[in-house]
């Protein structure tokens, strides 16, 4: 049973495996994405109340639902660290720092484009908007903190430490259009409850976020390979590998 | 800095109680920043000079300053917080003395504990008694200038121990001063969202007991999980050596 969660903890293992992993992740999440995306953009039937303009949903819903598990992973991935010690999972929180930066700024950005022509406004003070700016704000740091201690190992933990205190936030986000009167609509997708919307829209939104995860599922694997071979540079089976690699 | 000025932490023994070495800490670090007054001024000074900047850089209008006073009062106790933890465990960091608080025998989260409730004494409470004052001048009237005071009372401490985490995170790092802030403001903004809340909620005449119970429960929060996580940060920071 711990067999393979000690294999999980050796970046060799690890990168072979990512190695035969990738090809299916790129090729499955451009798939699906391209499928979803396409399906519904161009479709999908219109939204009855908005029109055309609710399209931009299978963009977004997708971007700010990732931007959001991904620091979720980070915080599981912490706690790994912290308890422990594993290298893989700190070269995971390094390596998928920015990405969550990136997809958390894309939400607030294609929320933005969104907002001008339902609530007349690009930006609105409401919690959810101001939450997820937040998240924007905890990827920063931890990203800043994270380059400015120069000590892998003591660096991988500070990190960790931050993530988990910033996890306090998820909640809040999650949350925030049922605790708080917001102008931002109730979730469009719940697990517990029968979606709101019809399964022509429905479909292509669940294959749009299910893409974008395969997506990041492979640009969470290249960038941990990249860290890898910078952290183990030294190590005999890099060199081998990246001789071979020359022959 | 001459040696005299700072007591060096005693070896206590590990009969010693827990409480007694909080106490110990608490009370050095007072005397500590007794010793040197300056320091404790300068965080209530640039309070003072940010408040001032409203009227000045924005509108002295009563309307503007009566609808955004407790905004203004509350961003600027925030801001002279932050500057101020920088102190918190900078110099015991330098001299060495943080790493004989780490090896005492008493749980380090409890004389971290100690250490914020000083810290919090030494700035945010001064704060909260300059607050009527600087409530008038920004033409607060006598209730809001009630509840702020008691928002800042429950809210200050909650900066403080936040902070404390922040401030051990990035203790011995280059340009410590801005990073802190960097990681320590997203975590900032829902004690004030909720302060401000509780002030513009008692201005409509609303009750104001639900926002100060939550605030309360933030306060809560941060004194039971906050010094673990600094505690935890401080020993990380302290190997990084």
């Amino acid at each position: 049973m711990w067999q393979w969660f000690h294999k999980l903890g050796s970046p060799k293992w690890f990168f072979g495996i990512a190695n035969r992993l990738m090809p299916w992740l790129l090729a499955g999440g451009l798939i699906i994405l391209a499928v979803g995306v396409v399906w519904g953009l161009a479709f999908a039937p219109k939204d009855y109340l908005q029109g055309n303009s609710y399209r931009i949903i299978f963009i977004h819903v997708p971007t700010a639902f990732l931007a959001q598990s991904v620091y979720i992973m980070m915080a599981v991935a912490a706690v790994v660290t912290l308890v422990w010690r594993m290298k893989l999972a700190d070269v995971f929180v390094k390596a998928v720092a920015p990405v969550g930066l990136v997809l958390t700024f894309l939400a607030l950005f294609t929320g933005a484009v969104w907002g001008k022509p339902t609530w007349g406004t690009w930006w609105i003070w409401d919690a959810r908007l101001t939450s997820m700016l937040i998240l924007l704000f905890l990827y920063g740091g931890v990203i800043a903190l994270d380059r400015a201690i120069n000590d892998e190992k003591s660096a991988a933990r500070a990190v960790a430490v931050l993530v988990l205190v910033g996890v306090v936030n998820i909640p809040i986000i999650k949350y925030s259009v049922e605790w708080w009167n917001t102008l931002h609509q109730p979730a469009t997708l719940k697990l517990t409850e029968k979606p709101s919307m019809s399964s022509e829209m429905l479909i292509p939104l669940l294959l749009s976020i299910l893409g974008l995860y395969l997506l990041f599922g492979w640009l969470a694997c290249i960038r941990m390979q990249t860290e890898i071979l910078v952290r183990e540079q030294r190590t005999k089976w890099v060199r081998e590998m990246v001789m071979a690699g020359r022959n | 800095m001459s040696a005299d000025l700072r007591p060096e932490i005693k070896p206590v023994s590990a009969g010693v109680g827990t409480f007694a070495a909080m106490k110990a800490v608490f009370g050095r670090d007072l005397k500590v920043a007794f010793r040197q007054k300056q320091d404790l001024l300068n965080p209530l000074l640039f309070f003072v000079m940010v408040v001032s900047l409203f009227p000045l850089g924005v509108s002295p209008e009563v309307s503007f300053l009566r609808e955004a006073g407790a905004g203004i009062l509350w961003v600027a106790a925030l801001l002279s917080v932050l500057l101020s933890l920088d102190h918190l465990f900078r110099h015991d960091f330098d001299d060495g003395s943080l790493e004989q608080l780490v090896l005492q025998p008493q749980p380090l989260f409890l004389l971290v504990l100690a250490k914020t409730l000083a810290h919090w004494m030494l700035t945010g409470l001064p704060l909260v008694v300059l607050t009527p004052v600087l409530g008038v001048m920004v033409h607060q009237e006598g209730n809001s200038i009630a509840v702020l005071c008691l928002t800042l009372l429950i809210g200050t401490p909650v900066l403080s121990l936040i902070g404390a985490i922040g401030a051990a995170l990035t203790l011995g790092l280059r340009s410590a001063g801005v990073l802190l802030s960097l990681l320590i403001i997203p975590l900032y903004i829902p004690v004030l969202i909720f302060g401000t809340g509780t002030v513009a909620a008692a201005a409509d005449g609303a009750s104001v007991g639900a926002y100060v119970a939550l605030m309360a429960a933030f306060l809560v929060l941060a004194v039971t999980l906050a010094p673990f996580a600094a505690a935890a940060a401080l020993r990380i920071s302290l190997s990084n050596g």
